[in-house]
């Protein structure tokens, strides 16, 4: 077998695969944070509850509506961007004349709500969820094996960031997003109607939070915790790029992916803490992060 | 000169941000086609007035009504849909849009609005650098831009918050031509001025604001006779 | 002042009446864990209510200086004093190292900063083999007071925990009403007013922060030899969430109002054990009550109706 450095190729590459997969997820989910804290001014704690709930969506619409994999792809971010909209309108629009802790306060307040709500009816162990039949098996390449699905995480995530990024940055609805981060208050004295703007952007954001849910759910299992843990690394992804900056989510978030899955390799007790170490170092250097604007 | 209805008018507005009590019961009047000035001295309470004309500021009371419909209660989307085109004191041209970007921003609230070849006819070098980052333009070009964007909606009454400010004679007279040209085909603007001689070149009457009330106002014609009180007025 | 001053020797005598009657009628044991969240709570008020300043992983101060201390206890057989000592050195130690990064950024920056570092102090407990992982450090031997009084009895205990308790409560008060104080208050309202008028802010809300780990720390030792256990549930992000609510549902605008978010909470947490997660649902809900309706918290409301009051009179 090959080895690098003196590690074998197939833990190498294997371990690359997964620091890839995890770096997809922080980029779709901190595309989404940066995308609502960038107009709403707001951390969205929630993001990881509502990761989960798009994953639990996926479940259910399997287990009682016999609705599969593709189905749920578009269903439940759908369902939970309907969810995210109310919970805008009816809760968060009332705290943008104060002070942004309180924000934070409440989307870490429904954070706990939804998780509650969750743990309560399912319990702390995961259900599995399966990989569409199209996407099973894999590939062995020689140098390693590559399971279908891992790829496929990889390359919608790729996507759907591509996506975003044209949609904020190529029409006019994203010409309308990124005039109202700037300046709001002008957009609106211009006709827009940006409260309708922003309730559409944070559910956009939490669209991409259940979506980046659902094809969590074949990899990691669905279970009311999973979104706990991995809050708080996308937080440190988005503070690394430069909170409110799109391209910067996305490369950061799979460039930390690949990073803490080489440390894996290489220096494994340092894998979990890595993220933040690099965090705080740039927070040192770079102030408002790799590819932030000053404020 | 004047319709039967003024187009604009304001009568006992209060504004507060906050504690502050910045408007103190504001009256005035315009009528369809003019050109007015608001002039004083700086913290007066012009600025807050347009703002309040457009709805930005939120806490009001009093009457404005225009065209005869009361714009008191309405938030600032609705108010620029009735055809009131607003360009504020810092221009407002934004960073993150490329300078078409920023001209197509505002949606047309008047059909058909006025068409890009007419306003690259009129802002010619606006055309050459429609790709540009939108605060890449030197501050006249900002200027002209910023009120090129409100003509392509296709609003009639315009407010404009000191657009001659820090910038060169030359840019200045293209202003005022272009003032004098949007009254030939039936504008009506309502204009922050501190820089008297300008607004003189362009204006038919000029309201003096003073610690949030208008306390005197001049038509043109008279301007001559009565500069020596306007400019005690402004401080000079 | 006059007034003041009888309130104050109110609050200190009913205080002392529920010190000294408490045990009659609840667990002595819980008691102790009360008065440590209760001092947690208002260490960290320090910093959120008076300095302005969300710390998001304050978790890691009480946490750590709950293992440290529990580690020296078990292992190095030390006179509590001293192994409180330990604890709070340590939790001091960090403060002065976290604060000093996480103070070169404002606003929301800082609270992310402070939270990442706490969730690195957490997967460091994970991994350190003196923590024991999932089990924690168990059977922390209380020992004896100044090598004299023996605490594993649970009375002399409680009347410990309650003497330091007091006594570090009524430090926060002098902190608060000292000079230093008032300037971080102004510090929290305007601070580019502040340092215009000359004060080196940073370094005011560095020994602001400092300050605040520290007695976290004394509340964290407190904690271990109260209920004999250190585990990961003190350092975890849930953690610092909980003091956050605790200050905001007592009233972050006032010097004791976390004290009494914490005695809720906490004797929430206690008597709703038994029901699954509909802890972690009520305590959502009140966090969106709270921030939505109660931004005064209830301390904090009650002063504003007892002003309105007084001044309708």
């Amino acid at each position: 077998m090959l080895t690098i450095f003196g590690i074998p190729s197939a833990v190498l590459f294997g371990q690359l695969l997964v620091g890839l997969i995890n770096g997809a997820f922080y980029a779709v989910l901190s595309l989404g944070l940066a995308l609502i804290f960038g107009l709403l001014n707001i951390v969205n704690f929630a993001h990881g509850a509502l990761y989960m709930l798009g994953a639990f969506v996926a479940w259910i619409l399997l287990h009682f509506f016999g609705i599969g994999y593709w189905g749920a792809i578009f269903l439940a971010p759908a369902i939970a961007a309907i969810f995210g909209m109310a919970l805008e309108r009816l809760i968060l629009s009332r705290l943008y004349s104060l002070d942004p802790l309180y924000g934070l306060l409440a989307t870490f307040g429904l954070a706990l709500l939804i998780e509650g709500v969750f743990r309560q009816f399912f319990g702390v162990s995961g259900q599995p969820y399966p990989a569409p039949l199209q996407l099973t098996g894999g590939m062995d390449l020689g140098f390693m094996y590559l399971p279908l699905y891992r790829a496929w995480v990889v390359a919608i995530s790729l996507v759907v960031c591509l996506a975003a990024w044209l949609l904020i940055d190529r029409t006019k609805l994203g010409a309308y997003l990124r005039a109202a981060t700037e300046n709001a208050e002008l957009v609106q004295a211009f006709g827009v109607n940006v409260p309708a703007l922003i309730t559409l952007t944070y559910g956009l954001g939490v669209a991409l939070a259940a979506f980046a849910g659902v094809v969590a759910a074949p990899v990691y299992s669905v279970n009311p915790l999973m979104g706990s843990n991995l809050i708080i690394v996308v937080f440190a992804v988005v503070v690394i790029g430069g909170m409110g900056s799109i391209l910067g989510s996305v490369i950061t978030g799979f460039a930390l992916g690949v990073v803490e899955g080489l440390t894996k390799v290489f220096y494994p007790q340092a894998s979990t803490t890595v993220i933040f170490v690099i965090m705080v170092v740039v927070l040192m250097v770079k102030p408002h992060g790799l590819f932030g604007r000053g404020q | 000169m004047s319709n039967a209805v003024p187009l604009l008018e304001v009568e006992e507005l209060h504004t507060y941000y906050g504690e502050s009590h910045v408007l103190q019961g504001m009256s005035f009047s315009i009528d369809r086609g003019e050109v007015v000035t608001l002039t004083g001295r700086n913290g007066a309470g012009k600025t807050t007035t347009l703002k309040s004309l457009m709805g930005i500021v939120a806490k009001r009371q009093g009457s404005i009504r225009f065209n005869g419909r009361e714009l008191i209660r309405k938030r600032s989307n609705h108010i620029a849909r009735l055809g009131l085109g607003y360009c504020p004191e810092e221009r407002g041209i934004f960073s993150s849009l490329t300078v078409l970007e920023n001209l197509t921003l505002p949606p047309i609230v008047q059909p058909p609005g006025v068409s890009l070849a007419k306003l690259y006819e009129i802002f010619p070098h606006l055309h050459a650098r429609l790709g540009s980052q939108g605060t890449k333009l030197s501050g006249g070009e900002q200027q002209l831009l910023a009120i090129a964007r409100i003509l392509r909606t296709g609003a009639r009454t315009l407010l404009l918050d000191e657009p001659t400010e820090g910038l060169a004679p030359v840019i200045v007279q293209q202003i005022g031509a272009l003032i004098g040209r949007l009254k030939e085909e039936g504008y009506t603007v309502l204009m922050v001025e501190q820089n008297l001689a300008f607004a003189a070149t362009v204006a038919d009457r000029h309201y003096i604001v003073e610690r949030g009330v208008v306390v005197d106002s001049v038509r043109q014609e008279d301007i001559a006779l009565q500069m020596g009180r306007l400019q005690k007025y402004l401080g000079v | 002042m006059e007034k003041n001053k009888l309130s104050s020797y109110f609050l200190i005598g009913l205080a002392g009446v529920v010190v000294l009657i408490g045990p009659a009628v609840l667990s002595p044991y819980f008691l102790m864990k009360l008065y440590c969240f209760m001092l947690f709570a208002c260490a960290f008020n320090l910093l959120l209510g008076y300095s302005g300043l969300l710390s998001f992983g304050h978790a890691a101060y009480f946490g750590m200086a709950s293992y440290t201390t529990g580690h020296v206890m078990k292992n190095w057989g030390l006179t509590p004093e001293l192994g409180i000592l330990v604890g709070v050195m340590c939790a001091a130690l960090m403060g002065m190292v976290f604060g000093w990064i996480a103070i070169r950024r404002h606003g929301i920056y800082f609270s992310m900063i402070t939270l990442a570092l706490a969730q690195m102090v957490y997967f460091f407990c994970l991994q350190a083999p003196f923590t024991h992982g999932e089990e924690g450090i168990q059977a922390v031997p209380r020992g004896r007071l100044l090598g004299l009084i023996d605490l594993s009895a649970t009375m002399p205990m409680y009347y410990f925990v309650a003497a330091v308790t007091g006594i570090s409560l009524w430090l926060i008060w002098r902190i608060v009403h000292s000079p230093f104080g008032r300037v971080l208050e102004s510090i929290k309202e305007n601070e580019p007013r502040a340092i215009s008028l000359g004060y080196r802010t940073n370094r005011y809300k560095l020994l602001a922060f400092v300050l605040s780990a520290t007695l976290a720390g004394v509340a964290g030792s407190l904690k271990v030899l109260s209920i004999q256990l250190a585990s990961l549930t003190d350092v975890y992000w849930h953690a610092s969430g909980e003091v956050v609510l605790m200050s905001l549902l007592g009233g972050m605008n006032t010097v004791f109002g976390p004290a009494l978010g914490a005695a809720i909470l906490v004797s929430m947490q206690t008597y709703l054990a038994q029901t699954g997660s509909w802890i972690t649902i009520i305590q959502g809900a009140i966090f969106l009550a709270c921030v939505l309706m109660f931004r005064k918290g209830i301390i904090g409301e009650i002063i504003a109706i007892s002003k309105r009051i007084s001044a309708a009179k």
